[in-house]
Protein backbone atom coordinates (compact mmCIF):
# COMPACT_ATOMS: atom_id res chain seq x y z
CA UNK A 1 0.00 0.00 0.00
CA UNK A 2 2.24 2.28 1.35
CA UNK A 3 6.28 2.21 0.80
CA UNK A 4 8.61 4.46 3.11
CA UNK A 5 12.29 4.11 1.60
CA UNK A 6 15.34 5.74 3.67
CA UNK A 7 13.50 9.22 4.16
CA UNK A 8 14.87 12.04 5.77
CA UNK A 9 12.34 14.73 6.87
CA UNK A 10 12.79 17.79 8.62
CA UNK A 11 11.56 21.54 8.94
CA UNK A 12 13.62 24.88 8.00
CA UNK A 13 14.92 25.85 4.69
CA UNK A 14 18.02 27.87 6.65
CA UNK A 15 19.16 25.99 9.81
CA UNK A 16 17.57 22.43 8.62
CA UNK A 17 16.27 20.10 11.59
CA UNK A 18 16.25 16.85 10.85
CA UNK A 19 13.06 15.14 12.21
CA UNK A 20 13.16 11.80 10.41
CA UNK A 21 16.70 10.66 9.62
CA UNK A 22 16.63 7.74 7.76
CA UNK A 23 13.24 5.56 8.25
CA UNK A 24 11.82 2.36 6.34
CA UNK A 25 9.02 1.18 6.76
CA UNK A 26 6.06 -0.28 4.89
CA UNK A 27 2.23 -0.73 5.35
CA UNK A 28 0.37 -3.86 3.53
CA UNK A 29 -3.23 -4.78 2.63
CA UNK A 30 -5.85 -4.80 4.82
CA UNK A 31 -3.97 -4.18 8.42
CA UNK A 32 -3.73 -1.64 11.09
CA UNK A 33 -0.21 -0.35 11.53
CA UNK A 34 0.77 1.58 15.03
CA UNK A 35 3.64 4.10 14.72
CA UNK A 36 4.79 4.14 18.65
CA UNK A 37 7.24 6.65 19.59
CA UNK A 38 8.23 9.29 22.58
CA UNK A 39 7.31 13.02 21.82
CA UNK A 40 10.31 14.27 19.55
CA UNK A 41 10.79 10.82 17.82
CA UNK A 42 9.06 12.01 14.45
CA UNK A 43 6.54 9.86 14.28
CA UNK A 44 4.28 12.98 13.66
CA UNK A 45 6.59 14.14 10.87
CA UNK A 46 6.53 10.45 9.09
CA UNK A 47 2.74 10.63 9.29
CA UNK A 48 2.25 13.88 7.80
CA UNK A 49 5.30 13.34 5.14
CA UNK A 50 2.85 10.00 3.96
CA UNK A 51 -0.30 12.20 3.73
CA UNK A 52 1.68 14.56 1.68
CA UNK A 53 1.62 17.70 3.35
CA UNK A 54 4.10 19.70 3.27
CA UNK A 55 2.40 22.94 3.66
CA UNK A 56 4.41 24.42 7.10
CA UNK A 57 7.88 24.07 6.21
CA UNK A 58 8.14 20.60 6.17
CA UNK A 59 11.10 19.05 3.34
CA UNK A 60 12.46 15.76 2.43
CA UNK A 61 15.69 15.78 1.83
CA UNK A 62 16.24 12.46 1.10
CA UNK A 63 14.10 8.86 0.01
CA UNK A 64 11.57 8.31 -1.33
CA UNK A 65 7.87 7.35 0.37
CA UNK A 66 4.86 5.45 -2.62
CA UNK A 67 1.54 4.58 -2.79
CA UNK A 68 0.56 2.30 -4.99
CA UNK A 69 -3.44 2.31 -4.51
CA UNK A 70 -5.79 -0.51 -6.06
CA UNK A 71 -6.07 0.40 -10.22
CA UNK A 72 -3.76 3.19 -9.75
CA UNK A 73 -0.41 3.92 -10.83
CA UNK A 74 2.12 4.81 -8.03
CA UNK A 75 1.83 8.08 -6.36
CA UNK A 76 4.79 10.27 -5.27
CA UNK A 77 3.99 11.52 -1.45
CA UNK A 78 4.69 15.21 -3.32
CA UNK A 79 1.93 14.32 -5.62
CA UNK A 80 -0.42 12.68 -2.88
CA UNK A 81 -2.33 15.85 -2.74
CA UNK A 82 -4.14 14.74 -5.58
CA UNK A 83 -5.83 11.31 -3.90
CA UNK A 84 -6.68 13.05 -0.38
CA UNK A 85 -10.56 12.05 0.46
CA UNK A 86 -10.79 9.61 -2.13
CA UNK A 87 -7.92 7.30 -1.77
CA UNK A 88 -6.12 8.53 1.08
CA UNK A 89 -7.57 10.48 4.58
CA UNK A 90 -6.89 11.93 7.46
CA UNK A 91 -7.51 12.11 10.92
CA UNK A 92 -5.87 15.31 12.73
CA UNK A 93 -5.87 15.15 16.74
CA UNK A 94 -7.16 18.34 17.74
CA UNK A 95 -10.62 18.29 16.73
CA UNK A 96 -11.25 21.56 18.05
CA UNK A 97 -8.60 23.42 16.15
CA UNK A 98 -9.68 21.79 12.56
CA UNK A 99 -13.48 21.95 12.49
CA UNK A 100 -14.58 25.59 11.59
CA UNK A 101 -16.19 27.05 14.77
CA UNK A 102 -18.91 29.21 12.60
CA UNK A 103 -20.17 26.43 10.41
CA UNK A 104 -22.46 23.75 11.60
CA UNK A 105 -21.18 20.26 10.94
CA UNK A 106 -23.41 19.17 7.93
CA UNK A 107 -21.73 21.92 5.75
CA UNK A 108 -18.45 21.55 6.41
CA UNK A 109 -18.74 17.85 5.65
CA UNK A 110 -20.12 18.09 2.49
CA UNK A 111 -17.93 20.60 1.28
CA UNK A 112 -14.71 18.75 2.15
CA UNK A 113 -16.27 15.40 0.13
CA UNK A 114 -14.88 14.67 -3.64
CA UNK A 115 -16.81 15.60 -6.72
CA UNK A 116 -17.60 12.07 -6.94
CA UNK A 117 -19.62 11.48 -3.18
CA UNK A 118 -21.56 15.05 -4.07
CA UNK A 119 -23.26 14.43 -6.99
CA UNK A 120 -26.92 14.27 -6.26
CA UNK A 121 -29.49 16.48 -4.23
CA UNK A 122 -28.52 17.95 -1.21
CA UNK A 123 -31.44 15.58 0.33
CA UNK A 124 -30.00 12.97 -0.77
CA UNK A 125 -26.35 13.53 0.53
CA UNK A 126 -28.00 14.02 3.81
CA UNK A 127 -29.71 10.72 3.77
CA UNK A 128 -26.96 8.78 2.68
CA UNK A 129 -24.80 11.06 5.38
CA UNK A 130 -27.35 9.91 8.31
CA UNK A 131 -27.69 6.70 7.51
CA UNK A 132 -23.64 6.44 7.61
CA UNK A 133 -23.20 8.10 10.94
CA UNK A 134 -26.05 5.89 12.24
CA UNK A 135 -24.21 2.82 11.31
CA UNK A 136 -21.61 4.07 13.15
CA UNK A 137 -23.50 4.74 16.42
CA UNK A 138 -23.65 8.40 15.54
CA UNK A 139 -27.06 10.32 16.38
CA UNK A 140 -28.00 12.74 12.86
CA UNK A 141 -28.27 15.68 15.30
CA UNK A 142 -24.90 15.84 15.32
CA UNK A 143 -25.19 17.36 11.77
CA UNK A 144 -27.00 20.16 12.88
CA UNK A 145 -24.90 20.80 15.20
CA UNK A 146 -21.97 23.52 15.80
CA UNK A 147 -18.87 22.34 16.77
CA UNK A 148 -18.69 23.39 20.31
CA UNK A 149 -22.09 22.27 21.11
CA UNK A 150 -20.19 18.79 20.89
CA UNK A 151 -17.97 17.31 23.51
CA UNK A 152 -14.51 16.90 22.84
CA UNK A 153 -15.32 12.86 22.26
CA UNK A 154 -18.46 13.51 19.97
CA UNK A 155 -16.41 15.52 17.76
CA UNK A 156 -13.35 13.13 17.04
CA UNK A 157 -16.06 10.48 16.20
CA UNK A 158 -17.00 12.75 13.79
CA UNK A 159 -13.71 13.24 12.22
CA UNK A 160 -13.43 9.41 12.28
CA UNK A 161 -16.74 9.40 10.36
CA UNK A 162 -15.59 11.63 8.04
CA UNK A 163 -12.14 10.40 7.21
CA UNK A 164 -13.66 6.94 6.70
CA UNK A 165 -17.02 7.96 4.71
CA UNK A 166 -15.32 8.14 1.28
CA UNK A 167 -14.00 4.71 1.59
CA UNK A 168 -10.72 5.40 1.12
CA UNK A 169 -7.52 2.69 0.84
CA UNK A 170 -5.89 4.34 3.82
CA UNK A 171 -6.75 6.43 6.35
CA UNK A 172 -4.01 8.00 8.27
CA UNK A 173 -4.75 9.16 11.89
CA UNK A 174 -2.18 11.27 14.15
CA UNK A 175 -3.04 10.23 17.72
CA UNK A 176 -6.47 10.15 17.27
CA UNK A 177 -7.28 9.41 21.44
CA UNK A 178 -5.01 11.61 23.03
CA UNK A 179 -6.74 14.07 25.49
CA UNK A 180 -9.93 11.78 25.46
CA UNK A 181 -10.71 10.03 29.03
CA UNK A 182 -10.55 6.33 28.66
CA UNK A 183 -14.37 5.49 27.73
CA UNK A 184 -14.26 7.64 25.37
CA UNK A 185 -11.36 6.69 24.43
CA UNK A 186 -12.30 2.78 23.98
CA UNK A 187 -15.46 3.91 21.77
CA UNK A 188 -13.47 5.75 19.20
CA UNK A 189 -10.68 3.11 19.25
CA UNK A 190 -13.38 0.25 18.56
CA UNK A 191 -14.81 2.65 16.26
CA UNK A 192 -11.42 2.81 14.47
CA UNK A 193 -11.13 -1.17 13.90
CA UNK A 194 -14.83 -1.79 13.17
CA UNK A 195 -14.55 0.61 9.84
CA UNK A 196 -10.91 -0.81 8.79
CA UNK A 197 -12.06 -4.30 9.06
CA UNK A 198 -15.26 -3.74 7.33
CA UNK A 199 -13.81 -1.51 4.27
CA UNK A 200 -11.07 -3.94 4.10
CA UNK A 201 -8.61 -1.12 3.81
CA UNK A 202 -5.25 0.38 5.59
CA UNK A 203 -5.11 2.00 8.77
CA UNK A 204 -1.92 3.70 10.01
CA UNK A 205 -2.51 5.35 13.41
CA UNK A 206 0.23 7.46 15.71
CA UNK A 207 0.29 6.86 19.65
CA UNK A 208 2.20 7.34 22.13
CA UNK A 209 -0.07 5.07 24.30
CA UNK A 210 0.96 1.54 24.39
CA UNK A 211 -1.83 0.19 25.16
CA UNK A 212 -3.55 1.57 22.57
CA UNK A 213 -1.48 -0.03 20.21
CA UNK A 214 -1.38 -3.40 22.29
CA UNK A 215 -5.38 -3.18 21.84
CA UNK A 216 -5.57 -2.35 18.31
CA UNK A 217 -2.63 -2.40 16.17
CA UNK A 218 -1.77 -5.86 14.14
CA UNK A 219 1.45 -4.94 13.12
CA UNK A 220 3.72 -2.27 15.29
CA UNK A 221 6.52 0.27 14.70
CA UNK A 222 9.03 1.89 17.26
CA UNK A 223 10.27 5.20 15.96
CA UNK A 224 12.90 6.48 18.24
CA UNK A 225 15.50 9.67 17.92
CA UNK A 226 13.57 9.77 13.87
CA UNK A 227 14.01 6.01 12.80
CA UNK A 228 11.87 2.76 12.64
CA UNK A 229 14.48 0.85 15.21
CA UNK A 230 11.85 -2.42 15.39
CA UNK A 231 8.83 -3.27 13.49
CA UNK A 232 6.60 -6.84 13.17
CA UNK A 233 3.01 -8.29 14.19
CA UNK A 234 2.03 -6.47 17.67
CA UNK A 235 2.08 -9.66 19.93
CA UNK A 236 5.49 -10.67 19.01
CA UNK A 237 6.47 -7.07 19.90
CA UNK A 238 5.06 -7.17 23.34
CA UNK A 239 6.29 -10.43 24.26
CA UNK A 240 9.75 -10.54 22.82
CA UNK A 241 11.36 -6.32 22.56
CA UNK A 242 14.09 -6.61 20.71
CA UNK A 243 15.44 -2.79 20.45
CA UNK A 244 16.99 -1.19 23.77
CA UNK A 245 14.59 1.66 23.57
CA UNK A 246 11.27 -1.33 23.20
CA UNK A 247 12.85 -2.97 25.99
CA UNK A 248 12.38 0.42 28.16
CA UNK A 249 9.32 1.73 26.95
CA UNK A 250 7.61 -1.50 27.69
CA UNK A 251 9.41 -1.75 30.97
CA UNK A 252 8.09 1.80 32.14
CA UNK A 253 4.89 0.89 31.78
CA UNK A 254 2.45 1.40 34.75
CA UNK A 255 -0.09 -1.55 34.82
CA UNK A 256 -3.19 -1.47 36.63
CA UNK A 257 -3.22 -3.36 39.81
CA UNK A 258 0.59 -3.25 40.40
CA UNK A 259 1.34 -0.62 43.03
CA UNK A 260 4.86 1.47 43.85
CA UNK A 261 6.55 -0.72 46.25
CA UNK A 262 6.75 2.21 48.70
CA UNK A 263 3.41 2.75 48.77
CA UNK A 264 2.64 -0.97 49.72
CA UNK A 265 5.32 -1.08 52.10
CA UNK A 266 3.45 1.90 53.78
CA UNK A 267 0.03 0.63 53.57
CA UNK A 268 1.68 -2.98 55.85
CA UNK A 269 3.50 -0.88 57.90
CA UNK A 270 0.30 1.37 58.51
CA UNK A 271 -2.00 -1.71 58.74
CA UNK B 1 0.23 20.83 62.70
CA UNK B 2 -2.49 18.89 63.86
CA UNK B 3 -6.01 17.65 62.59
CA UNK B 4 -7.16 17.25 58.90
CA UNK B 5 -5.35 18.91 56.23
CA UNK B 6 -8.42 19.34 53.87
CA UNK B 7 -12.38 18.70 54.83
CA UNK B 8 -14.79 19.50 52.58
CA UNK B 9 -18.27 18.95 53.70
CA UNK B 10 -21.01 19.04 51.39
CA UNK B 11 -19.46 21.04 48.95
CA UNK B 12 -21.71 21.91 45.89
CA UNK B 13 -21.19 24.13 42.91
CA UNK B 14 -23.65 24.67 40.70
CA UNK B 15 -23.96 26.34 36.91
CA UNK B 16 -26.86 27.72 34.65
CA UNK B 17 -26.90 26.39 31.87
CA UNK B 18 -28.76 28.10 27.99
CA UNK B 19 -31.53 30.20 28.49
CA UNK B 20 -30.22 33.81 27.87
CA UNK B 21 -30.00 36.54 30.52
CA UNK B 22 -32.75 35.65 33.13
CA UNK B 23 -33.83 31.93 32.59
CA UNK B 24 -32.26 28.81 32.08
CA UNK B 25 -31.53 25.95 34.47
CA UNK B 26 -29.19 25.23 36.89
CA UNK B 27 -27.13 22.21 37.17
CA UNK B 28 -24.51 20.78 39.67
CA UNK B 29 -21.20 20.56 38.43
CA UNK B 30 -19.97 19.25 41.72
CA UNK B 31 -22.77 17.81 44.17
CA UNK B 32 -22.88 17.58 47.50
CA UNK B 33 -19.07 15.88 47.83
CA UNK B 34 -17.39 15.59 50.97
CA UNK B 35 -14.27 14.09 51.92
CA UNK B 36 -11.20 14.52 54.55
CA UNK B 37 -7.48 13.94 53.65
CA UNK B 38 -5.84 12.90 57.42
CA UNK B 39 -2.96 14.76 59.15
CA UNK B 40 -0.70 12.30 57.75
CA UNK B 41 0.66 13.61 54.53
CA UNK B 42 -1.33 11.19 51.63
CA UNK B 43 -2.14 11.11 47.92
CA UNK B 44 -5.55 11.05 47.56
CA UNK B 45 -6.88 10.57 43.50
CA UNK B 46 -10.18 11.69 42.16
CA UNK B 47 -10.98 9.32 39.32
CA UNK B 48 -13.74 10.60 36.47
CA UNK B 49 -14.38 11.10 32.73
CA UNK B 50 -14.71 14.81 30.94
CA UNK B 51 -17.38 16.49 32.39
CA UNK B 52 -17.57 14.27 35.85
CA UNK B 53 -16.88 17.90 37.38
CA UNK B 54 -13.07 16.91 38.66
CA UNK B 55 -11.67 20.02 37.65
CA UNK B 56 -14.43 22.18 39.19
CA UNK B 57 -13.42 20.62 42.21
CA UNK B 58 -9.83 21.28 42.23
CA UNK B 59 -10.62 24.93 41.31
CA UNK B 60 -12.69 24.96 44.13
CA UNK B 61 -9.78 23.53 46.49
CA UNK B 62 -7.63 26.19 44.84
CA UNK B 63 -10.03 29.22 45.67
CA UNK B 64 -10.80 29.71 41.80
CA UNK B 65 -14.29 29.07 42.16
CA UNK B 66 -16.58 29.95 45.14
CA UNK B 67 -18.89 26.93 46.06
CA UNK B 68 -22.52 27.40 45.80
CA UNK B 69 -22.97 25.27 49.06
CA UNK B 70 -21.00 23.80 51.73
CA UNK B 71 -17.37 24.35 53.43
CA UNK B 72 -13.86 23.64 52.26
CA UNK B 73 -11.33 23.81 54.98
CA UNK B 74 -7.34 24.04 54.76
CA UNK B 75 -5.82 23.41 58.24
CA UNK B 76 -9.20 24.13 60.01
CA UNK B 77 -9.84 27.46 58.72
CA UNK B 78 -12.28 28.09 55.85
CA UNK B 79 -11.04 28.77 52.37
CA UNK B 80 -14.04 30.60 51.27
CA UNK B 81 -15.86 33.30 52.53
CA UNK B 82 -15.25 36.90 53.09
CA UNK B 83 -12.36 38.53 53.39
CA UNK B 84 -12.15 38.38 57.39
CA UNK B 85 -13.19 35.26 58.31
CA UNK B 86 -11.56 33.15 55.46
CA UNK B 87 -7.77 32.02 55.87
CA UNK B 88 -5.70 35.18 54.40
CA UNK B 89 -4.59 35.06 50.83
CA UNK B 90 -1.18 34.61 51.98
CA UNK B 91 -1.38 32.04 54.24
CA UNK B 92 -3.71 29.88 51.86
CA UNK B 93 -0.47 30.40 49.28
CA UNK B 94 1.39 28.87 51.22
CA UNK B 95 -0.38 26.06 52.33
CA UNK B 96 -2.46 25.04 49.28
CA UNK B 97 -0.45 24.80 45.73
CA UNK B 98 -1.85 24.05 42.29
CA UNK B 99 -0.25 21.85 39.45
CA UNK B 100 -2.22 22.42 36.21
CA UNK B 101 -2.69 20.12 33.43
CA UNK B 102 -0.41 22.41 30.79
CA UNK B 103 3.05 23.65 31.62
CA UNK B 104 2.99 25.43 28.62
CA UNK B 105 0.37 27.49 29.39
CA UNK B 106 1.07 27.50 33.38
CA UNK B 107 3.82 30.09 32.39
CA UNK B 108 4.65 32.99 30.29
CA UNK B 109 6.78 32.51 27.09
CA UNK B 110 8.03 36.21 27.74
CA UNK B 111 9.81 35.35 30.46
CA UNK B 112 12.08 33.23 31.68
CA UNK B 113 10.65 30.21 33.48
CA UNK B 114 13.21 31.11 36.23
CA UNK B 115 11.90 33.97 37.27
CA UNK B 116 8.41 32.20 38.43
CA UNK B 117 10.19 30.53 40.95
CA UNK B 118 11.66 33.53 42.25
CA UNK B 119 8.65 35.69 42.64
CA UNK B 120 6.67 32.44 44.30
CA UNK B 121 10.08 32.87 46.64
CA UNK B 122 10.02 36.50 47.15
CA UNK B 123 6.19 37.05 46.88
CA UNK B 124 5.18 34.06 49.86
CA UNK B 125 8.17 35.60 51.70
CA UNK B 126 9.52 32.37 51.96
CA UNK B 127 12.95 33.72 51.55
CA UNK B 128 14.83 37.41 51.95
CA UNK B 129 17.15 38.73 49.35
CA UNK B 130 19.05 37.68 46.20
CA UNK B 131 20.71 34.61 47.95
CA UNK B 132 18.62 32.98 50.23
CA UNK B 133 16.46 33.24 47.29
CA UNK B 134 18.30 31.74 45.17
CA UNK B 135 19.29 28.94 47.51
CA UNK B 136 15.49 28.13 48.11
CA UNK B 137 14.73 28.05 44.39
CA UNK B 138 17.54 25.67 43.45
CA UNK B 139 16.72 23.34 46.50
CA UNK B 140 13.41 22.88 45.03
CA UNK B 141 14.64 22.46 41.23
CA UNK B 142 17.32 19.69 43.30
CA UNK B 143 14.35 17.78 44.52
CA UNK B 144 12.53 17.15 40.91
CA UNK B 145 16.17 16.41 39.38
CA UNK B 146 16.91 19.82 38.35
CA UNK B 147 18.95 22.64 39.01
CA UNK B 148 19.05 26.29 39.14
CA UNK B 149 22.36 26.13 37.01
CA UNK B 150 20.08 24.25 34.14
CA UNK B 151 17.42 26.49 33.49
CA UNK B 152 18.61 30.06 34.65
CA UNK B 153 17.71 32.39 31.39
CA UNK B 154 15.77 29.91 29.82
CA UNK B 155 12.11 30.30 28.07
CA UNK B 156 9.68 27.63 27.98
CA UNK B 157 10.33 27.04 24.53
CA UNK B 158 13.68 25.84 25.23
CA UNK B 159 12.11 22.88 27.97
CA UNK B 160 10.63 19.54 26.61
CA UNK B 161 6.93 19.19 28.53
CA UNK B 162 8.24 16.45 30.83
CA UNK B 163 11.57 19.20 32.43
CA UNK B 164 8.57 21.91 32.43
CA UNK B 165 6.18 19.76 34.36
CA UNK B 166 8.96 19.33 36.56
CA UNK B 167 9.31 23.10 37.23
CA UNK B 168 5.93 23.85 37.88
CA UNK B 169 6.30 21.00 40.57
CA UNK B 170 9.30 22.61 41.93
CA UNK B 171 7.45 25.98 41.76
CA UNK B 172 4.74 24.72 44.03
CA UNK B 173 7.43 23.12 46.36
CA UNK B 174 8.36 26.87 47.32
CA UNK B 175 6.65 27.60 50.13
CA UNK B 176 6.74 23.84 51.33
CA UNK B 177 3.04 23.66 51.13
CA UNK B 178 1.26 21.16 53.12
CA UNK B 179 -1.51 20.22 50.42
CA UNK B 180 -0.87 20.43 46.32
CA UNK B 181 -3.70 20.04 43.79
CA UNK B 182 -2.69 18.44 40.68
CA UNK B 183 -4.95 18.71 38.22
CA UNK B 184 -4.13 16.10 35.30
CA UNK B 185 -0.38 16.50 35.66
CA UNK B 186 1.02 14.08 33.43
CA UNK B 187 -1.82 13.68 30.49
CA UNK B 188 0.31 15.82 28.50
CA UNK B 189 3.76 13.95 29.27
CA UNK B 190 4.91 11.18 27.49
CA UNK B 191 4.22 7.79 28.16
CA UNK B 192 7.74 6.94 29.33
CA UNK B 193 8.02 9.96 30.95
CA UNK B 194 4.68 9.89 32.74
CA UNK B 195 6.31 7.58 35.56
CA UNK B 196 9.55 9.92 36.62
CA UNK B 197 6.55 12.38 37.26
CA UNK B 198 4.80 9.99 39.23
CA UNK B 199 7.88 8.49 41.34
CA UNK B 200 8.54 12.17 41.96
CA UNK B 201 5.08 13.19 43.69
CA UNK B 202 5.73 10.12 45.60
CA UNK B 203 8.96 11.17 46.89
CA UNK B 204 7.45 14.69 47.98
CA UNK B 205 5.11 13.32 49.97
CA UNK B 206 7.41 10.82 51.69
CA UNK B 207 10.59 13.65 52.29
CA UNK B 208 8.50 16.36 52.25
CA UNK B 209 5.35 14.96 54.22
CA UNK B 210 3.15 17.37 51.46
CA UNK B 211 -0.40 15.83 50.54
CA UNK B 212 -1.62 15.60 47.25
CA UNK B 213 -4.91 15.78 45.56
CA UNK B 214 -4.43 14.13 42.42
CA UNK B 215 -7.18 14.65 39.89
CA UNK B 216 -6.83 12.36 37.30
CA UNK B 217 -8.62 9.69 34.40
CA UNK B 218 -6.10 7.44 34.34
CA UNK B 219 -6.71 4.51 36.61
CA UNK B 220 -3.26 3.05 36.24
CA UNK B 221 -1.70 6.02 37.75
CA UNK B 222 -3.88 6.67 40.28
CA UNK B 223 -4.18 3.12 41.26
CA UNK B 224 0.07 2.93 41.39
CA UNK B 225 0.22 6.29 43.56
CA UNK B 226 -2.67 7.02 45.35
CA UNK B 227 -3.25 5.92 49.15
CA UNK B 228 -6.99 6.46 48.90
CA UNK B 229 -9.04 7.11 45.67
CA UNK B 230 -12.55 8.17 45.15
CA UNK B 231 -14.77 7.60 41.60
CA UNK B 232 -16.26 10.85 40.09
CA UNK B 233 -19.73 10.16 37.67
CA UNK B 234 -21.85 13.60 37.03
CA UNK B 235 -19.94 15.87 40.23
CA UNK B 236 -20.78 13.07 42.60
CA UNK B 237 -18.72 10.66 44.23
CA UNK B 238 -20.12 7.23 43.71
CA UNK B 239 -17.53 5.15 45.51
CA UNK B 240 -14.35 5.47 47.32
CA UNK B 241 -11.87 3.82 49.77
CA UNK B 242 -8.18 2.11 49.15
CA UNK B 243 -7.19 1.58 45.64
CA UNK B 244 -7.25 -2.68 46.04
CA UNK B 245 -10.97 -1.81 47.88
CA UNK B 246 -12.06 0.62 44.71
CA UNK B 247 -10.53 -0.71 41.58
CA UNK B 248 -10.33 -4.38 42.01
CA UNK B 249 -13.64 -5.41 43.53
CA UNK B 250 -15.72 -1.96 42.03
CA UNK B 251 -19.02 -2.04 43.37
CA UNK B 252 -20.52 0.44 40.66
CA UNK B 253 -20.96 -0.03 37.43
CA UNK B 254 -20.10 2.61 36.33
CA UNK B 255 -16.29 2.17 38.22
CA UNK B 256 -16.54 -1.20 36.52
CA UNK B 257 -17.04 0.56 32.92
CA UNK B 258 -13.73 2.21 33.74
CA UNK B 259 -11.94 0.03 34.58
CA UNK B 260 -12.92 -2.04 31.63
CA UNK B 261 -11.99 1.02 29.40
CA UNK B 262 -8.55 0.89 30.43
CA UNK B 263 -5.83 0.30 27.56
CA UNK B 264 -3.95 -2.60 28.76
CA UNK B 265 -0.94 -4.44 27.32
CA UNK B 266 -1.97 -7.47 28.66
CA UNK B 267 -5.27 -8.70 27.45
CA UNK B 268 -7.32 -7.40 24.44
CA UNK B 269 -11.04 -6.21 24.55
CA UNK B 270 -12.99 -8.81 23.59
CA UNK B 271 -14.94 -6.55 20.94
CA UNK B 272 -11.42 -6.36 19.66
CA UNK B 273 -11.21 -9.90 19.42
CA UNK B 274 -14.55 -9.98 18.02
CA UNK B 275 -14.94 -7.48 15.49
CA UNK B 276 -10.84 -9.11 13.89
CA UNK B 277 -12.58 -12.48 13.98
CA UNK B 278 -15.74 -11.87 12.38
CA UNK B 279 -13.88 -10.02 9.60
CA UNK B 280 -11.48 -12.88 9.42
CA UNK B 281 -14.33 -15.19 9.10
CA UNK B 282 -16.00 -13.09 5.69
CA UNK B 283 -12.56 -13.57 4.07
CA UNK B 284 -12.42 -17.43 4.31
CA UNK B 285 -15.45 -17.73 3.01
CA UNK B 286 -15.00 -15.14 0.00
CA UNK B 287 -12.05 -16.92 -1.58
CA UNK B 288 -13.19 -20.54 -1.82
CA UNK B 289 -9.98 -22.55 -2.84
Amino acid sequence: MIEVKDVVLGYGSRAFITAVDGATMSVGHNEIVGIAGESGSGKSTLIRAMYGDFSTGLRMTSGRITATFPGREPVDCHDMRKTWWSDISYVPQGSMSVLNPLMKVHKQLVDGLPKSKRKGSRQAIRRDLESFLAGLDLDPSVLDAYPHQLSGGMRQRVLVAVASYVEPHLILADEPTTALDVVVQKRILLMLVEIQRRLGNSLVFVSHDLGVHYQIADRLIIMYEGKAVEAGPTDEIFANPKHEYTQRLIGSLPKLGTRSSNATSLRRAGS
Amino acid sequence: MSGPVLEMAGVTRRFRKGGGLLGGKSFAAVDNVSFTLPEEPCVSSIVGESGSGKTTLARMLLRLVKPTEGSIRVLGKPVHGSEGERMSDQEFRRSVQPIFQNPFEAFSSYLPVVDYLRATAKNLEVAKGPKDIDAVVDQALLSVGLSLERIEGKFIRQFSGGELQRISIARALIPKPQLIVADEPVSMVDASLRMSIINIFERIKDEQEISFVYITHDLSTAYYLSDHVSIMNRGRIIESGTPADVLDNPAESYTRDLMDAVPRVTERWPEIEEIKARQQGKEATQVPG
